[in-house]
């Protein structure tokens, strides 16, 4: 079928429609942080917390402040199975790449807190994670975490988000799902790599030591 | 009898004295060892000679050697914060030494300090460990060297001993500067660049200008461009490049590229501009004969329609 010139002004119609249908905004992402959306979307806040500062008690990830690039990547991940949770996967299919964009650019915006909360912190296991974070261990081909997410885990570019002030379950659980190949949506395998190299005592020494810290630009507290 | 029975004292003696020794053994500090270089290189050739390990997790002696072998390291680690005056790009010592110049071929302090005095044909005369440092300021960190006796030479000097200690004077040692690949018959440029795009830019970025922390710390050093290594620097020979990248690239994947991407990447990161030779005297042709005259330097030839060294960042830039 040919396409007339006749019909081009419906095209161009018919494609405002569609994206006005499909696209989101700030409003819209504010709306459904606090209250989902229609598709059924649970509200963001409900685990990430009303400022995206996360949980550490539920083990949920801080999102403010973290790269839009990257927590859009971690949005399309769990669609398409490269980072598998029981918990984001429904959520993620209930909402739109126009709104999963409007969430990430939302969140990256907001200012980074600290929250208290987790397990207390032991110092020893502080201390070994730091070593490991700082100097790797080359004995085992390891580098140093912070060659690639930056002095005190403040993150690289989209690619090495921050570490610092996420909580420790957190970290732990996704340095699992690297090892058990449950996460997959990392550049060229890198934390595939890392982390195959890491013993369960390792990953708990370095989430203890990244929880320790304040998340970078972390300007307050949050009362919980 | 006359033959020598231990009695049951000696014997008693022995087993005491043996399970001491058991218990000390395994209560001494396990001190890091060394990446053993077998373990290190993966499938590049495993050298029989006798491999050297230097102290890791031991610090330099609580006195006055130590507190500079320490200086040594903090400047090796972050050479712009400790000898900013001496820098002129974005790159630290640790940036091609990795593991604080420790590790096996990633030339290891270690086994380069215990090569000099030596010649070296770069400029025909014999070197002194120091002066050898300087040339690492003038051409890799794109800066100014240190004056022979000034300070942060001796730090880096001393933090080499430190890391060389234990070492043979004058050995050959295993993992000694960056493997030499069999040489490739030719070097394959548009293959280097997808390598790069696949392999190399989500660290060093697109234009592989490197990728820099929040707070300005730079954590992917730059490769080309004013911020890099000039055209003076042993990591301008595609030989040295590629060996460097076979052994320890992408980070935490060494030898993981076959030799024609290593060549390849290699190839076409050193067929980039940077800036200048220091020793350039007004003529890139000129230039190119007297220092760069190698099939495996890219220095005074046209790449993409340009000849390499017309176009260079000013060398020497220590600005900050």
């Amino acid at each position: 079928m040919s396409c007339r010139p006749t019909s081009l002004p419906w095209i161009v119609a018919l494609g405002l429609v569609a994206a006005s249908i499909t696209r989101a905004d700030a409003q819209d992402a504010v709306s459904i942080v606090h209250d989902g959306n229609a598709n059924g979307a649970p509200a963001c806040m409900s685990c990430h917390g009303e400022h995206g500062e996360g949980n550490p008690d539920g083990g949920f990830p801080r999102l403010a402040g973290l790269p839009r690039d990257y927590i859009l990547h971690q949005l399309r991940s769990f669609d398409d199975g490269g980072r598998a949770s029981d918990i984001m996967q429904p959520v993620v299919k209930s909402l739109s790449d126009g709104e999963r964009e409007a969430l990430a650019t939302y969140y990256a915006s907001l200012p980074t807190q600290r929250v208290e909360g987790g397990e207390a912190p032991n110092a020893k296991l502080i201390a070994q994670g730091k070593r490991l974070a700082e100097n790797g261990d080359w004995h085992k081909g390891l580098p140093a975490c912070g060659q690639c997410h930056g002095p005190s885990g403040q993150g690289v570019g989209a690619s090495f988000p921050p570490l610092a002030g996420q909580p420790a379950t957190y970290l732990s659980a996704q340095l699992g799902a690297w090892k058990g190949k449950t996460r997959r949506n990392d550049p060229l395998g890198l934390m595939a790599g890392v982390a195959g190299k890491l013993t369960d005592d390792d990953v708990a020494a370095v989430s203890a030591y990244y929880a320790s810290l304040q998340a970078p630009g972390s300007k307050k507290e949050v009362a919980r | 009898m006359n033959g020598h029975v231990p009695g049951a004292k000696a014997w008693f003696a022995g087993i005491v004295l043996f399970g001491l020794a058991g218990v000390i053994g395994y209560n001494l500090p396990h001190l890091r060892t060394a990446t053993p270089v077998e373990a290190a290189v993966g499938n590049i050739a495993k050298p029989a000679r006798k491999s050297f390990s230097p102290p890791l997790d031991t610090a330099p002696a609580d006195n006055k050697f130590g507190e500079m072998a320490r200086l040594g390291e903090r400047i090796f680690n972050d050479t712009a914060a400790n000898a900013g005056g001496f820098v002129g790009n974005d790159l630290r010592c640790a940036s091609c030494h990795l593991d604080g110049g420790r590790l096996p071929n990633s030339a290891p302090l270690w086994a380069a300090f215990v090569n000099f005095p030596t010649y070296r044909s770069k400029n025909d005369h014999v070197n002194t460990f120091a002066e050898r440092l300087q040339g690492c300021f003038n051409y890799s960190m794109n800066g100014k060297a240190p004056p022979l006796g000034d300070k942060v030479l001796v730090a880096l000097e001393s933090y080499a001993a430190f890391l060389a200690k234990g070492a043979r004077v004058g050995e050959n040692l295993p993992g000694r500067g960056y493997p030499k690949l069999p040489k490739p018959p030719t070097l394959d440029i548009a293959r280097g660049e997808q390598v790069y795009a696949a392999k190399c830019a989500v660290c060093h970025g697109a234009s592989g200008e490197g990728q820099s922390a929040a707070d300005g710390h730079t954590v992917f050093p730059p490769l080309w461009g004013s911020r890099s290594y000039n055209w003076g620097a042993g990591m301008s020979l595609v030989t040295n490049a590629a060996g460097f990248i076979k052994a320890n690239m992408p980070f935490s994947q060494g030898g993981t590229l076959n030799d024609e991407d290593a060549w390849a990447v290699a190839a076409y990161i050193d067929s980039r501009e940077r800036p200048q030779d220091p020793r350039f005297n007004g003529s890139v042709a000129e230039t190119r004969k007297a220092h760069h005259d190698s099939d495996y330097d890219f220095y005074g030839k046209a790449v993409e329609g340009r000849v390499l060294g017309e176009n260079s960042p000013p060398s020497g830039t220590v600005s900050r």
